[in-house]
C-alpha cells in the first residue's frame, strides 16, 4: 500500500469520527447553549458560539419548579426498577439461550424481539385499565414494569451474546477443577461477563429515564421527569424548554462516562 | 493414581454413531495416546470420561469406582484444553491455584503445590501476569501448571499441543514428556499427530470412525499395524500399499518372489519407505522415479512400480503412487528407473476386502 493510500483512508477514518462526534456532541452542545445562555442566546440569529448572557438563571428556575425534584425521584425509581428486572430476566435468559440447544430457540429469540413490535400507543388503553385494576396506576412501580418490558429484548440479546462470547471450555475447566454448575458461572462466566451486563444494565437503566410515552398514559400525578416536563415545559418559555432538556441529558451522559472504562475492557476482553 | 477402565462405552448423536462399544483400560501410571484423524470420536470419548458429555451405553471407571452419573468435579481428574481454557480474568498464580482452593487446600499447600508446578513448567517469572499477557506457549505451560497442580489421579489432554508452532510443539513436547514421567499421572492423550503419540505414550489406541483398531506399545504398533488404516496414519510419510495377486502362494515383484500369507487369492503388501533400499536387477524391482526431493538426512523419493516382463505384458502388480527413503547422496533423475529391494523381514501383509492384517509367512 502506497503512503497515499494510507493517508486518504486515515483521511476517511478520521472523517467518520468527525461526522459521527458532531451528530452526537452539536445537539448536546445547542441544548446547552439554550440552557445556560438565557433568552437572549436562545433568540439570537445566527447562533453565538459563547451564550450572549452566561447565567444559571434559567436551570435554577427550572429546578424551583414545583415538582421537579419528586419526578426525578419517581425517575430513578422506575428505571432503577427497569434495571433490575431487565438484568435479573434478561440475563439467565441470554445465558440459556447461549449455552443450550432447546427447541424453539430461534422461536423464541424473535418472539423476545416481537415484544417490540407491538405500538404502546395500542397496548396504552388495556394496560392501563389492567393496571388500575392491579393498583399500579399512577405509581413509579407501574412505570419501571412497563419499561422493563422495553428494555428486556435488548437485556436478553445482547447478555446473550456476552456469554456466547466466553468459550465453553472455561466454564468445562471450571468444572474439572472442581466447581459446582452455579459454582463456575459466578467463578468463572460472571466475572467475565460483568462488564458487559453492567453496561446492558445502564442502558436499560436510560432507556426507562428516556422513555415518555408509556410514562405519559400510566401516570397522572406521579410523573416520572420526563412525563412531568412533557406537561410543565409546554407551557415554559424556550430557554426553560432548554434547561429541562439539558438536565435531562445529564445524567445519561454521566452515566456513560462512569461505565467507559468497563466498557472499553469489555471489548478488550472480546477482541482477545 | 488410578486406572481407568473404559467398558463398552457407546455415543450416539441422534442417527450417527460417535462412539461405538470401545473398551480400553489405561494402567496406573501409564500414558495412553488416542490417536486417530479428526472425527473419529477421541475427542468425545475423553470428554465422556472427564463427565462433560454422558455415553449413551457402557460406563467408565477410574480407580475402580464407577462414573456413572459422577459429575466432574468429584471426579479426581485434571484436563488440559486444546484451546487452553486458562482464566482470563485471574493471574497465572490465581489459575494454577484454582483446583486446589476449590477443594479448600489451605493456603501453605496451595503456595508449595503452585511453586512446584510452575518451576516444572518454567512458569515462574509469569506469576503475575495474566493471560491475555502471555504467548500461546506460555498459556499452554499455564494450563499444564493448573492440571499439575491438583496432583490428580488421572490426567486428560485434548490436543493440548496442536495450536502451536512446529519449533514450540517439539520443546513442548520433551517438557511434557519429562514432567509426566516425573508426576507418574496416569494420562490419556488425545491426539492427530502420529509423532507426537509415538513420542510421548506408552501404548497408543489408534481410532477410527468410532471404533479402536489396534492398542498397543509405540514400536509394536509401527511395526505389526493390526489394519490397514493403521498401517498408514502412522508413520510419515505413510506405509506404501501394493495390491498383488497370489500365485502359487507367492507374489511377483519385479523379479523377486515373495511368499505370501497362505490361502489368499489377492493380498496387499505394506512397505514403510525406510525399508526400501537401492538394490541391482538381479535382487530387486524397478521403481520409475518421477520426483526426487532431497531433504538433508535422506532423499524422498516419489515414483511407481515399473513394470517389466511378464508382469508388463499381463498387467500385474497394479499400484499407485511409492515413496522411498534413499540415502542422502542417491539423487536420481526425475524419470529415471532404479532398482529397489525391501527388507524381507519387515514387509506387512493385509487383506484386500477387510484391511485386516494377515499372518506373515513364517
Amino acid at each position: 500500500m502506497t503512503l497515499r493510500h494510507m493517508t486518504l483512508r486515515r483521511g476517511v477514518f478520521l472523517a467518520g469520527v468527525a461526522t459521527l462526534c458532531a451528530w452526537v456532541l452539536v445537539p448536546i452542545y445547542l441544548i446547552m447553549l439554550g440552557a445556560i445562555g438565557g433568552e437572549a442566546t436562545v433568540n439570537a440569529w445566527p447562533k453565538p458560539f459563547w451564550p450572549v448572557t452566561w447565567s444559571l438563571a434559567a436551570l435554577r428556575q427550572f429546578m424551583n419548579i414545583a415538582g421537579v425534584w419528586m419526578s426525578v425521584l419517581y425517575s430513578v425509581e422506575a428505571a432503577s426498577l427497569c434495571m433490575l428486572i431487565a438484568i435479573a430476566l434478561g440475563a439467565p435468559a441470554g445465558y440459556a439461550l447461549a449455552r443450550y440447544r432447546f427447541r424453539g430457540a430461534t422461536g423464541f429469540r424473535l418472539f423476545v424481539l416481537l415484544t417490540r413490535a407491538f405500538p404502546v400507543a395500542i397496548l396504552a388503553l388495556p394496560l392501563a385499565v389492567s393496571f388500575i385494576r392491579l393498583g399500579l396506576y399512577d405509581s413509579p412501580i407501574g412505570v419501571g414494569l412497563m419499561h422493563s418490558v422495553l428494555a428486556m429484548p435488548f437485556a436478553v440479546l445482547i447478555s446473550a451474546s456476552l456469554f456466547q462470547a466466553i468459550p465453553r471450555e472455561l466454564e468445562e475447566a471450571a468444572w474439572i477443577f472442581g466447581c459446582s454448575g452455579p459454582g463456575a458461572f459466578f467463578r468463572v462466566v460472571l466475572p467475565l461477563a460483568l462488564p458487559g451486563i453492567t453496561a446492558t444494565a445502564i442502558f436499560a437503566f436510560v432507556i426507562s429515564w428516556n422513555e415518555v410515552f408509556a410514562a405519559s398514559v400510566l401516570t397522572v400525578r406521579h410523573r416520572t421527569l420526563t412525563a412531568y416536563l412533557l406537561t410543565v415545559l409546554s407551557e415554559s418559555p424556550l430557554h426553560t424548554q432548554f434547561a429541562g432538556g439539558f438536565i435531562l441529558i445529564v445524567p445519561s451522559v454521566l452515566f456513560i462516562l462512569l461505565v467507559r472504562r468497563q466498557l472499553f475492557s469489555m471489548w478488550g476482553i472480546a477482541s482477545r | 493414581m488410578a486406572a481407568i477402565v473404559i467398558e463398552q462405552v457407546g455415543m450416539r448423536f441422534g442417527g450417527t454413531v460417535a462412539l461405538d462399544g470401545v473398551s480400553l483400560t489405561v494402567a496406573d501410571g501409564e500414558l495412553v495416546a488416542l490417536l486417530g484423524p479428526s472425527g473419529c470420536g477421541k475427542t468425545t470419548l475423553l470428554r465422556i470420561i472427564a463427565g462433560l458429555q454422558t455415553e449413551t451405553s457402557g460406563r467408565v471407571l477410574i480407580g475402580g469406582r464407577d462414573m456413572t452419573g459422577v459429575p466432574p468435579r468429584r471426579r479426581g481428574l485434571a484436563m488440559v484444553f486444546q484451546n487452553y481454557a486458562v482464566f482470563p480474568h485471574m493471574k497465572v498464580r490465581d489459575n494454577v491455584a484454582f483446583g486446589l482452593r476449590m477443594t479448600g487446600a489451605d493456603a501453605g499447600r496451595i503456595a508449595r503445590q503452585v511453586a512446584r508446578a510452575t518451576a516444572l513448567l518454567h512458569i515462574e517469572p509469569l506469576l503475575d501476569r495474566y493471560p491475555a499477557q502471555l504467548s500461546g506457549g506460555q498459556r499452554q505451560r499455564v494450563a499444564v501448571a493448573r492440571a499439575l497442580a491438583v496432583e490428580p489421579a488421572v490426567m486428560l489432554m485434548d490436543e493440548p499441543l496442536s495450536n502451536l508452532d512446529a519449533l514450540l510443539r517439539l520443546e513442548m513436547r520433551a517438557d511434557l514428556k519429562t514432567v509426566l514421567q516425573e508426576a507418574g499421572t496416569t494420562t490419556l492423550y488425545v491426539t492427530h499427530d502420529q509423532t507426537e503419540a509415538m513420542g510421548l505414550a506408552d501404548r497408543i489406541a489408534v481410532m477410527a470412525q468410532g471404533r479402536i483398531e489396534q492398542v498397543a506399545s509405540p514400536s509394536d504398533i509401527y511395526r505389526w499395524p493390526a489394519t490397514r488404516f493403521v498401517a498408514g496414519f502412522l508413520g510419515s510419510p505413510p506405509m506404501n500399499f501394493l495390491a498383488l495377486p497370489v500365485t502359487e502362494g507367492a507374489v511377483a515383484l519385479g523379479s523377486l518372489r515373495l511368499s505370501a500369507p497362505a490361502g489368499a487369492a489377492r493380498v496387499v503388501l505394506g512397505m514403510r519407505p525406510e525399508d526400501l533400499a537401492p538394490a541391482t536387477e538381479r535382487d530387486g524391482f524397478a521403481f520409475k522415479a518421477q520426483v526426487t526431493e532431497p531433504l538433508g538426512s535422506h532423499t524422498l523419493l516419489t515414483g511407481q512400480v515399473a513394470l517389466t516382463g511378464q508382469a508388463a505384458l499381463t498387467g500385474q502388480a497394479a499400484g499407485g503412487l511409492l515413496r522411498v527413503m534413499v540415502p542422502p547422496d542417491l539423487r536420481p533423475a526425475p524419470g529415471s528407473v532404479l532398482f529397489l529391494r525391501p527388507h524381507m523381514d519387515r514387509l506387512s501383509w493385509f487383506d484386500p476386502a477387510s484391511g485386516a492384517a494377515l499372518e506373515s509367512p513364517a
